[in-house]
Formats: structure tokens, sequence, C-alpha cells
């Protein structure tokens, strides 16, 4: 795995916490850095130049929000934010500031890894937008804005395929409503949470099995959506 | 068995009196028989010895009356500041209350107890006279040294102007005298005092001095002397009896004697007050002034009638119990009253009517003689000219009263010309149907008609007019009947007796019926004070809260009395504060905050009308309770006589007395309420502690037990072993995560700390999340789901609607067996959105239902399944904040259903694609 030797900063104030990230995340070969506190940490990221940070948003000095904003200043580096439950305005607000995607405290170990390995993937390689992405059955042609599913060819509108597109850019990981607003149908309509409703229907109607229990347009509630597939590959 | 546990309140109440009553001052009297016996003198040499034995002594106010030996003595003496009043650009040296108050000396000297205060001048005192600062210093806790002299003494009053033949303007009540800690009589014998006024040491004022011959006479000074000696005795006598009877408190004398003094509409009533009150000092009895409302004094001038007012407030200053009765026969309510109250004795006045009363209605004193048995009835003699009313409160009240008098008419006062110009009419007519009937009818039978006429009039409209029939009837008949015609020449002297029988019929029959319809005002009087009293009442009743209850009492008090009225509650730290929201109409504004704080403090009426600050536009009575003051009631009233009346000033006092209980009953209401509010949080926190302690222990064992294992002998255990410890600390703690969140959850929707995140949401999308959240506990629960495709999207927090829909899937996974199926229906129903969670399993515990909603319940009984018991009381915050209802049912086919609204509100459109 080319990620394995991927070196990892993490910014965050619990020891109890730093101790558990370092042990899970050396067991898996990375290389981790620490940082107590935000300041701390958005200095170290400038030093040490990791491949990924991962922030915690509740840090006594400043706003994890502020450190990913001090980082995006310089760097485009994937970032994995640490939240408490049942905040998901901070959250939101994270990931509209910059951040790639969040882990939702209390967390499983399997659960941070493949955020965390998602994310690196993603900063390693990005899609060009001329790729086909594969999901189980469904394979998207990003630049002849083809879809099938099980090889029949499903007829999405451009609205449809712009939004589909959007979440394929960020595979596995989550985009907020502002994003999808914004890229899909322009920044005068960040507000217009109720089209994505719509169309997001529409689409799991169109590509999913059972479009209340989708397997790759997943809803996480009050952030945003994320296009998942674990055997998803880029071809 | 419930023991009966002592209020509290009423307990702390009690322990506040007892402790004013330790700290309140002791007062010392220097009492002396006339000015220049050296009272003054003798107190400022008894306060050099107070301060050198080191107490905090000062000077509020000594008048040394430029006499160089008291002014020696007043050197290395504390003196306070003057209070210098203005009035027309004279200067008054006052002593200054407040800034004794302040300085709160330990011991403090203030000359002349009975000196008035000026009513007039700026900045004007506070008080009306004298012995009402020292009271207020007293009740601070000052111990107070004064002087006095014998005819100041308000029963002693009358002895002292027979004795000199000089009236003292300026009085103390008894009870502030009788009420002194200490009396030290300065005594020194006539001819020595003579000798002191002859060689100039004794100051008079100007007024005094032109007095000084017929007062200081020996005689004159013998006699007060003996006055003043006497009292003293007095003094120690019932001293030493209290000493004898045990540490009685109170001044209430020994049960058994009590002297009824009746004050009706022609006795010298003050003098009779004040010598029922000598009476009862001898007697030492307790004593009681009836004033009696009856048809005579309605119909008295309204001046004597004020007098009234006046009256009854010096026997209640003097110590007396005033009481009205009312009744059309003085001796019969007396006697009634008097056996109700076990009077012992009963002082009337020597009445002073004309003589052919006298021989045609029986006496109050033959009355009362033949029906009382067992009662000493004394008549006391009118002390000549009845006495005007001199103290200046009272001058004052009556000047108030007659400004208002010429202002505007009293609201009773009917013009009376009619029944004059009806009383003519009548006559007229009789003359005309008299002619009629003179050829026919017999002059008698003219007559007859003359008369009917004039029990009709007297009937109607009194004996003016009635008086005025019969003396024109009589002139009529005379005139146009009675032989000659046409000539008032009477040739038959028998005609004589029919005029005198006419006259005395009309008279006769118009007093009883004015008697007749003066006892239906007074009635009619009462049954409406009655009536309006008891809409005040029922209106309270049913009227909750504090400020409420002001409402309805000013409206109703404003309308009665014809005034401007509010109530002042005081807030927490007990100040008076205006009364907020919108003001009713009859609302007074701008109350004096300053003189309602005062009342609100000491519990005594002030302002308009009482002798507290009496030259305040508005009267402010206090509102008290059993315990406390609960409030004042400020009265501007547009006529003062509408309250200062004593029938008035009772209903007010009536009024005040029904809106303070009713404040009371408010009071103790919220208490209640209070506590328990107090006892339900109370239970709350006790449940609440119960769940966590409990929830939080077992996972804490399993993780702390597993974790040691895996640390201390995890290389002994096999891999899969490993795991299984592992897995099990993972999911214990993810279990005391969930229960963490629930507590901050419900503490946050109950502190009404969570502003919804309300946007367009899909249910659909909604239960999707959830079940993928849920997969694992939803693992063994087939999950069926019934959501239409053209559900219309809904505006609500997802996060916390996702909440909802998480905390109902996961009962019926929890509460279940494996395998059962769960159902999730959605559907519109009646506008709203109806969302159904239905389970097949053992259906819901007996009883309501709707307990399962109250936070801490649980359906099964404290066991094996988890959780605080919080999870659908967090739903039911939820769906409420969101506008909907959440309620639990037990469905046809057995299970439980749980189902919850949300209201639908038209979405906004979505633009048609194009393309």
């Amino acid at each position: 795995m080319t990620e394995a030797r991927a070196t990892i900063m993490v910014i965050e104030d619990e020891p109890e916490i730093r101790l558990f990230l370092r042990t899970s995340l050396g067991a898996e070969g990375y290389r981790v850095f620490e940082a107590e506190s935000g300041a701390r940490g958005a200095t170290d990221a400038a030093t040490h130049k990791p491949d990924l940070a991962i922030v915690d948003l509740g840090l006594p000095d400043i706003d994890g929000v502020e450190v990913i904003r001090r980082i995006r200043k310089w760097s485009p580096m994937p970032i994995v934010v640490l939240s408490a439950r049942a905040r998901e305005q901070a959250k939101v607000e994270a990931l509209d500031a910059g951040a790639d995607d969040y882990v939702t405290k209390p967390f499983g170990v399997g659960e941070l890894l493949a955020r965390v390995r998602v994310a690196l993937r993603h900063g390693a390689r990005a899609p060009s937008g001329k790729e086909t992405l594969v999901l189980g059955k469904l394979s998207i042609d990003l630049q002849r804005r083809r879809t099938t599913r099980g090889g029949a060819e499903v007829h999405l509108t451009p609205i449809e395929f712009r939004l589909l597109a959007c979440l394929a850019q960020h595979l596995g990981m989550v985009v907020t409503h502002r994003q999808l607003l914004r890229e899909v149908w322009g920044p005068s309509h960040i507000e217009h949470t109720h089209y994505l409703r719509i169309y997001m229907k529409q689409l799991r109607d169109k590509l999913e099995d059972d479009p209340i229990r989708p397997k790759h347009l997943l809803t996480e509630t009050g952030v945003g959506y994320r296009l998942v597939d674990e055997e998803a590959f880029f071809s | 068995m419930t023991a009966v546990r002592p209020d509290p309140d009423a307990l702390l109440a009690r322990v506040q009196r007892e402790d004013t009553k330790e700290k309140r001052g002791r007062l010392k009297v220097f009492f002396g028989a006339s000015a220049g016996v050296g009272k003054t003198y003798k107190m400022l040499e008894e306060a050099h010895s107070l301060k050198a034995r080191g107490v905090d002594i000062a000077v509020g106010y000594v008048e040394p009356h430029g006499r160089a030996d008291t002014e020696a003595l007043l050197e290395g003496l504390e003196q306070l500041p003057y209070l210098w009043t203005e009035y027309r650009g004279a200067r008054m040296r006052e002593f200054d209350l407040d800034a004794a108050l302040k300085r709160k000396p330990q011991v403090l000297l203030v000359d002349e107890l009975a000196h008035s205060n000026p009513s007039e001048g700026e900045p004007r005192p506070r008080h009306a006279k004298r012995w009402q600062d020292i009271e207020e210093l007293l009740e601070a806790g000052i111990d107070v040294c004064t002087t006095v002299n014998v005819q100041h003494i308000e029963s002693l009053n009358d002895v002292v102007a027979g004795i000199t033949g000089v009236r003292v303007q300026e009085t103390v009540p008894d009870h502030v005298f009788e009420a002194a800690d200490e009396v030290e009589l300065i005594d020194i014998p006539p001819d020595e005092l003579l000798e002191r006024l002859r060689a100039g040491k004794i100051y008079l004022p100007e007024q005094a001095r032109r007095a000084i011959d017929s007062f200081f006479r020996k005689g004159n000074l013998i006699a007060l002397r003996e006055l003043a000696l006497r009292t003293t005795a007095d003094r120690v006598d019932a001293a030493m009896r209290e000493y004898k009877d045990g540490h009685a408190i109170g001044a209430t004398w020994a049960a058994g004697e009590r002297l009824l003094v009746a004050v009706g509409p022609y006795e010298d009533a003050e003098s009779l007050v004040r010598a029922g009150k000598r009476m009862a000092t001898a007697l030492h009895a307790d004593w009681i002034v009836v004033y009696i409302e009856t048809p005579e004094l309605l119909r008295m001038p309204e001046d004597e009638r004020d007098r009234r007012i006046a009256l009854l407030r010096m026997a209640e200053s003097l110590g007396a119990e005033p009481v009205t009765l009312g009744g059309s026969s003085v001796g019969e309510e007396l006697a009634n009253y008097a056996r109700t109250r076990n009077v012992t004795h009963i002082l009337i006045g020597r009445p002073r009517r004309p003589l052919w009363r006298r021989l045609f209605s029986p006496s109050t004193y033959g009355e009362l003689l033949a029906l009382t048995d067992g009662v000493d009835i004394l008549v006391v003699s009118g002390a000549g000219e009845a006495a005007a009313l001199r103290s200046p409160f009272l001058a004052r009240s009556r000047t108030y009263l007659q400004a208002a008098q010429t202002g505007a008419a009293p609201g009773g006062a009917k013009p009376r010309w009619p029944g004059y110009a009806w009383s003519l009419a009548a006559v007229v007519a009789c003359t005309l149907l008299g002619r009629a009937m003179t050829p026919s009818f017999e002059l008698v039978n003219v007559a007859m008609v003359y008369l009917l006429a004039v029990v009709l009039i007297a009937f109607r409209f009194g004996r003016g007019p009635a008086v005025l029939a019969s003396v024109f009837g009589v002139a009529s008949f005379d005139f146009f009947f009675v032989p000659p015609q046409l000539s008032f020449a009477v040739s038959d002297i028998q005609y004589l007796l029919t005029f005198i029988i006419m006259l005395a019929v009309a008279l006769i029959i118009s007093n009883l019926a004015a008697s007749v319809r003066l006892q239906a005002n007074v009635a009619g009087h009462r049954e409406r004070r009655t009536a309006l009293l008891y809409a005040m009442t029922r209106e309270l009743a049913a009227t909750r809260g504090g400020q409420n209850m002001a409402r309805v009492a000013v409206r109703h008090v404003s309308e009665v009395f014809d005034s401007q009225v509010v109530l002042l509650l005081p807030d927490a730290s007990g100040q008076v504060r205006h009364p907020q929201g919108e003001s009713i109409a009859g609302s007074l504004h701008g109350a004096d905050l300053g003189v309602a704080q005062w009342v609100q403090d000491h519990g005594e009426p002030a302002g308009l009308g009482t002798h507290t600050l009496p030259g305040t536009e508005s009267l402010y009575l206090p509102l008290s309770g059993t315990q406390l003051v609960l409030g004042v009631l400020g009265v501007l009233p547009a006529n003062p006589r509408r309250v200062l009346l004593p029938e008035q000033f009772h209903l007010l006092e009536t009024f005040t007395a029904q809106i303070a209980l009713a404040l009371e009953r408010a009071r103790l209401a919220e208490h209640a309420q209070q506590a328990s509010i107090d006892a339900e949080t109370e239970g709350l926190r006790n449940a609440l502690l119960a769940s966590i302690s409990h929830d939080l222990r077992t996972p804490l064992a399993v993780i702390s037990g597993a974790s040691s294992s895996l640390a201390e002998r995890g290389e002994r255990l096999s891999a899969e072993d490993r795991a299984t410890l592992a897995r099990s600390i993972f999911d214990q703690s993810q279990q005391m995560g969930q229960l963490i969140a629930n507590v901050l959850e419900m503490t946050r929707l109950e502190a009404g700390a969570i502003a919804l995140n309300r946007d367009w949401h899909a249910l659909g999308e909604i239960t999707g999340a959830v079940l993928r959240r849920l997969k694992e506990p939803l693992a063994a629960h087939p999950v069926t789901l019934a959501l239409p495709g053209d559900l219309p999207l809904v505006r609500v927090d997802a996060t916390l609607i996702e909440q909802v829909f998480a905390n109902l899937l996961e009962n019926a996974a929890k509460y279940t067996l494996p395998g059962t199926a769960i159902a999730l229906r959605a559907e519109r129903s009646n506008g709203a959105l109806l969302v159904s969670v239905e389970d097949a399993g053992p259906g819901l515990p007996p009883g309501d239902p709707e307990k399962l909603f109250a936070k801490f319940q649980r359906g099964a009984a404290e066991g094996a399944i988890g959780g605080a018991g919080l999870g659908l009381a967090i739903c039911r915050a939820i769906v409420r904040l969101h506008g909907g209802k959440i309620w639990a049912e037990r469905p046809a086919g057995g299970g439980v259903a749980f189902r919850f609204t949300l209201p639908i509100e038209e979405a906004p459109a979505v633009p048609a694609e194009t393309e």
C-alpha cells in the first residue's frame, strides 16, 4: 500500500485519545506527529509537512475550525475532523472551512482508519474528471456523462448528473449541502436544500436497488451526502 | 399518622417579632406638674452620668429656652444637627428624625414629648407629632429620654383645663405615656416654683406669658402637682400589680370589667370619651366606644358628622375599641351590644334635649334601664360648650372636608324644591275638588280631603313639604270653605280644633314617614356596602396571581370610593414597586413611594387623614396579612369626604382587609406550588441518580473487568477470548456513551437550549439514515417499511427526528424477542404526517401508556434491559418542539404501536428542469 508510510499529524488535547490514536495509527504503519494545542498544531504541520491531519474540533486554545483555515492557507493536505456528537453545525462549519471528512466521538478504530484511508487516497490521486467510476452495478463515465446500471443505460437529467459527478469527485467522503448546492446549482442557491432532497430522491430511485436503504448514495444527517462503495475504483 | 408540623414561616415571624421586641428601645419620661420644675435640667444631668459610664449618648433636640445653666449642661454632649424648615421666610428649628436614625446612638435625648411638628414649610417633618418621631426611634432600637408635663396627657386634658382655665393645644395619647418603660417625676413644691418664676428662671413663650397670672396661681400649682403625683402613683400601682400577677406582657387589663361608652348625637362627645378613659383606667377595664348611626345622626349637619370621624380616632388613640352600630333605637342597640360583649358598665352623656322631646320619646337612659340587667349605667354631665376639635390633625381633616364641600356638591344631596312645589299643587287640587264637593258634602269631608293630601305629601316628601301643605291647606280651607267664605276670619270656634288636628297629623305622619324612609336608606346603604364588598370578594376569589388580584382590587376600590387607586406590592427585597403592565382606569400614577415604603415597613396607615404625613394628598393603607404586610393600597380620593366619613372609612378598611386576605391566599398558593415543584424536581433528581448509577455501574464493571483481564493476563488468553473481551469493552462503552448522550440531550431539551435547525427533509431519507445507523441493534429484527412515494417534504430538524426514529426502533428491538418484525409506516392524516412504529412483541405493560413518556420510566422493571428510561421522554420533547404529538397504542392485533405526527407545511416549489 502506497499510503502505509504516510505521515499523519494529530492535533488533539486529550492525552488519552492521542495515545489511542498513536497506537492505532502506528500499528497500521503510519508515522504520527502530535500536537496538543491548535496553535502548536498549525505551526508543526508547516514544519513536518504531513500527508494528512487529524484535528479535534474542541481544542482549548483556538477553535479547530481556525486550525483548518490556517492549514488550508498553504496546503491542500487531507484533513479529518474529530467531533463530539450532536454538534452537526460544528462539523458542517469545519467541512465548509476545508476539512475533508469527519469522525464522530466516540468512534471505533475501524471507522477512523477507513476515513483516513479514503482521505489519503483522495489526496494522492484526485480524479481528473476524465475517468469512469465503477460502483457495484453502477458505472459512471464522468467524461462522456453516461451512467449505466447493470449494463443498461440510465437516463439522468443534467442536474442529476452534475450532482452525481460532484459526489463522485469526493468519492467516499462527505460533501456538505452547501458545497453541493453551490457546485450544482450555483452560489445563489446555497439555501435551497429542498432542491437537494428532491434530486437525491430521484437519483436514488434511478440508481439504487432499494432507495430507502441506499448502498451508495448515503445521507449524513444534518451534514451532507457521501457516495461510497467499498470496492469502488476508478478505471 | 400525620404530625402537625409548625409553619416555619409563622415560627420565623414570631422569632422576628420577639427580636424586635427585644431590640425595641426603652423610653424614659421626665414627668412634671408644670413648666419650670426642671425636667430638662434633670434629663441633661442624667445624660452626663450615663456618658461618664461610657454609654453612647447624643442630644437629638433640647430646647434650652436661653437658660444659662441648661446650656452649660449641654456642653460636652454630642448634639445632632437640627432640621431647619422654612415657611414663608421664617426658619424653624426642629428635631431631625432621619439624622437621629442614621446616627443611631444608644441613648438619644429628645425634649418635649408633646411637641407638634409644623404642618407647613419645607422640608416638612414626616410625622405630625413628636411622640410619633419617638415611636419610630424606639422602633429602631434607640433608647429615648424625653420630658412632658401633666397637662399634655390626653385623658387629663379636660381636668387640667377645668383647674387652670387654660386648654393646652398639644397633647400626647395616653398609651404613649403608659408604654414608657420608666417615668421619673420631677417634683418641687409650688412655693419654690413660684420663687423661681419670680426670679425669672422659668422661660415662658410669649402667648403663655399672657396667661401667667391665671396659670401660675398657687392653687393651680397645688392641683397640678397633685394630679402629677397621682398619675405617677397610678403607674407605680400598675407596675406593682403587674409584678404580682407574674410577668404579664402587654397592657391588657384583667378580664371582668368592661366599659362601654355610648356616643350619640347630643352629648359633648369628646368630654365623654375622655371621662370614659379615666374611668376605664380607674376600673382597670377594657373599654369600647360605640358610635350609633341612627337616622337622626344621618340627618345631622355635615360638620357635626365629620366630628364623629375624629372622635372615633381619638377614642382609638386613647386605647378604646371603636365600634359603629346601626339601628333606629339607641337604647335597644346599646343594650343588645352590651349583652353580646359582656359589658359591666355603660357610660352615657346627659342628654341635652328640649323638654317636649323628653316628654314624648323615651330617653336612652330610660331604655337602657329597662333593657339591661346587671349593668351599671353611668350618666356623665356635659362639660358645657362642646369643645371644638383642637388637635391639628382633626382641624386639618376638617379643612379638607370643608374644601371638598365647597368644591363639588356632595353626591347624596337632592334638590328639595319639587317637594314644596308638589305640596302647593296638592293643596290647589284639594281646593278645586272641595269646590266641586261643597254643595253636596259636609265641610268636615272637605277637611278630610286636605288631610289626605297632607298625609300623602308627608309620606312622599318629608316634613318640610308636609308642614307647608298643612299650613297652606288650613289657610285654603279657612279662606275658601269656612264661613265667612273668601276671608280668613273664623266664625265657628270649632274649626280651630280642625286646624290644630290637621297640623298635628301632618307633623306626626311626616316624622314617622321620614323615620321609615331614613331607616330604609340606612338599610339600603348597608346592603349596598355589603353588595359592593361581596362583588369584589367574589371576583378576587376567582382570580389567580398577585398582579391580577391587584388589578381587580384597584378597579373595585376606585369605583366604590370614586378615587384613583394603586396597589403597590413589595419585591423580593421588600421595596414597594409600582405595578407593571398596562394601567387600568382609576389607577393612581405617581404614588409617593417614600410614604408607601414607610407604610410597608411599619404596617401603619399614613398620608391623608392620618397622624403620619397628613400633608400627603393620598391615603396609604397597609395590607396586613397574618404574618407580614403584603402591600400598600394608595388612595387618592376625588372627594376626601368619600373616604374619611366614618362609615366610608370603615368600609375602606374592610375592603383593605379583604384584599389583604386575597393576596395572602395567593401568596400561600404560590408557596404551595413552589413546594410541589421542588418536590417534583427532587423526585426527578433522585430517579436520575438511581437510573444513572445503575446504568453506569454495569458497563463500568464489565469494562474494568474485561480490560484488566486483557492487561494482566492477555498473553495467557486465546486470541478468540481476547477478541471477545475487547468486543464487550467496546459494546459497553458504546452503551455508556449512548446513556450520557441521552441525558445530555434531555437536559438540553428541557433547558430550552435547543434551537431547532429546521430544514426541508424527505422522511424516507431520514429513515434510511436511521436504519443504517441501527444496523447492528436491528440485525435480529426484520423491519418492513411502508413509505408512500409521494410523501411531502417536512420542515424538521433532521438530527432530532432521526433521534426519535432511533429511540422508537431501538425500543422495539429491545423489548421484543429476536425475530419479531417491526413495521415503520408513514402516511398523510388530517393535514399532518402520521408516522407509526409498530412491533408484534409482548405489548405494553398494564396501565396508562402516557406514563411511558415520563422521564426515567421503563417498560419493564429494572433488569437486564439497559437505558435510563429517557428515550420516550426525549421523543416527546422533540416531537412537541416540532408542533406534533406522540402517543402509544395497543393495536388490535397485539404488540405496541408508537405514533407521532409532524405538521405538513407547503414546501417551496422546485423549478422544473429543462433538458
